[in-house]
């Protein structure tokens, strides 16, 4: 493969996260979880709701500290914040006062670019993203799924090595979420970064992927399982889902992760009778 | 209901109101006025009052008074207001040990610090604008405190990870945030910036809109007490189309549910 040779962007190496809950217990949320991703390898985490996927996320992103383990950035310990990934949250997390073209340009601007190459640029994003047309509209005044094309632009303008994404299509419908996959890949075609791309999501998850990892069900979430999706590059979302390999993978890690769900579901259930 | 409709409707009240005043005030029922004109004065007195200080011109100076009482009560206010609003919030520990304090403070009903003011200030503009001040500034202290407090974690993020340092953050992202809180209390702010101003002058002081209908209260001119009346409210309603068209053009990234006012 191509892709052993590449550099690791990121890596995880025995990392647990663990919160201090408001009656002084500590909840660990992640416990010793290994994964590297390499420099133009798209990896895909799945696991059940409340599994830990987003908090592994925000420590690749260094807005969270582990409690221990190490992680590292293209082999560099990371301390602070990952100034090489670009962040696309699952909340709404564009500037509400900014159009969709000055938050675009922000990222350029905020790094000392002039404020007139920066716009040209954030249009030419704009219009990558399929919005050229709405860069004078306020982020309340676009659909979800715009958001999420602005807040793609916004993240990729500024061109980082590794692209974190926190189940970025989960509040649209089944349709722009195929849509939004389609977009990412090929914008993701062009220039190949490392993604780390959180999910709930399997046949999402396997349809963009080259590696869908499985995480079980929280507290102390480890990672259970990791495979190498078969499909051909470039893809075709709509496709992908129709091809045979599809299926197989998808039966294959549906029956791991299957178990994991139904544990999920047990426990906040009970945690939801117990409140 | 159509446009034209609501209008008629809205003047004929005014009509009507108007009609049964001056009826009732001038007009005996069983040999009696219902409205002695000594307590109520009648419509038509009033408009002669009005128009007499429109077309003498004495009306201009006290008006320009009040308004120029009320802009610095708000601008010194505001700015007040926002300075310690941001600082408060980004500095929690100064915010609690002032708590009590502030608390305090607010609590006071402002009309009793009128005479400490004229004593301190004196009778001109300075004792009104600092009573209008001490009315504005929590207004527009509590609403940025709350705005710098309350800003998305995801876009305080989101903020961080596009590379902002703490002071793009604050100029991207605490700053805009705090004035949207402060200039959806705008109405209500510049509403007390004019209630400090009147207020102050009826107290005490020798010009402005209060200062016109104390006057007429102290020689029982009913008629002149209910002009100042009319124009004060003309005043404000004036002041407070200008503030929406202010906002508008400031708050046009807002959704419009939020704006439900007016």
């Amino acid at each position: 493969m191509v892709q052993k040779a590449m550099p690791i962007a990121v890596a995880l190496e025995e990392a647990t996260v663990a919160f201090r809950l408001a009656d002084a217990r500590v909840y660990t949320a992640v416990e010793k979880a290994n994964l590297s991703v390499a420099h133009g390898e798209f990896v895909a985490i799945v696991g059940p709701t409340g599994c830990g996927k987003s908090t592994l996320l925000n420590v690749a992103a260094g807005l969270l500290k582990p409690a221990a383990g190490v992680v590292r950035i293209f082999d560099q310990p990371l301390s602070g914040l990952n100034r090489q990934a670009g962040y696309l949250f699952q909340a709404d997390a564009l500037f509400p006062w900014k159009t969709a073209l000055d938050n675009v340009a922000i990222g350029l601007e905020i790094a000392g670019a002039p404020r007139a190459q920066a716009l040209q640029r954030a249009q030419g994003w704009l219009g990558a993203v399929g919005l050229g047309a709405f860069a004078n509209r306020y982020p309340h005044m676009l659909s979800g799924g715009q958001r999420k094309r602005v807040g793609l632009a916004q993240v990729l303008i500024r061109d980082p090595k590794i692209l974190l994404m926190d189940e970025p299509f989960g509040p649209l419908d089944a349709q722009t979420r195929q849509i939004m996959g389609n977009l990412l890949l090929d914008l993701w075609n062009a220039d190949r970064k490392a993604v780390l791309f959180v999910t709930h999501d399997l046949e999402e998850a396997i349809a963009l992927a080259d590696r869908v990892v499985i995480m079980s069900a929280g507290p102390s979430a480890r990672i259970i399982g990791d495979w190498r999706v078969p499909l051909a590059r470039p893809r075709d979302i709509f496709e992908a889902r129709l091809d045979k390999d599809f299926h197989a993978l998808h039966r294959e890690i549906w029956a791991v992760l299957k178990a994991e769900v139904m544990k999920g579901y047990a426990q906040s259930s009970q945690a939801a009778e117990a409140g | 209901m159509p446009r034209l409709t609501l209008l008629l409707l809205q003047l004929l009240v005014a009509v009507v109101a108007l009609a049964l005043w001056q009826l009732l005030s001038t007009v005996p029922v069983f040999g009696k006025l219902v409205l002695p004109p000594f307590f109520f004065s009648n419509p038509v007195d009033v408009a002669a009052q009005i128009v007499a200080w429109f077309s003498s011109g004495v009306i201009w100076k006290h008006l320009l008074i009040t308004l120029w009482e009320s802009i610095l009560a708000f601008a010194i206010g505001s700015a007040g207001g926002v300075m310690v609003g941001f600082w408060f919030a980004r500095q929690p520990k100064v915010a609690a040990v002032f708590d009590p304090y502030v608390k305090m403070v607010n609590a006071l009903p402002r009309v009793v610090l009128a005479p400490i003011f004229t004593l301190w200030l004196g009778l001109g503009i300075w004792s009104k604008v600092a009573l209008g001040v001490t009315l504005v500034f929590f207004i527009v202290f509590f609403n940025v405190y709350q705005g710098v407090k309350e800003v998305s974690q995801t876009v305080l993020d989101n903020g961080r990870m596009l590379g902002m340092s703490e002071r793009q953050l604050m100029r991207h992202v605490y700053w805009p945030s705090a004035l949207s809180w402060m200039f959806s209390s705008l109405h209500t702010s510049v509403g007390f910036a004019v209630v400090g101003a009147v207020v102050g002058e009826y107290l005490g002081s020798a010009a402005g809109l209060g200062y016109l209908i104390q006057q007429a209260e102290g020689m029982f001119d009913v008629a002149g007490v209910f002009a100042g009346m009319f124009v004060l409210s003309a005043f404000v309603i004036l002041i407070d189309f200008a503030v929406t068209l202010v906002e508008r053009r400031l708050l046009v990234w807002r959704p419009v549910a939020a704006d439900h006012r007016e």
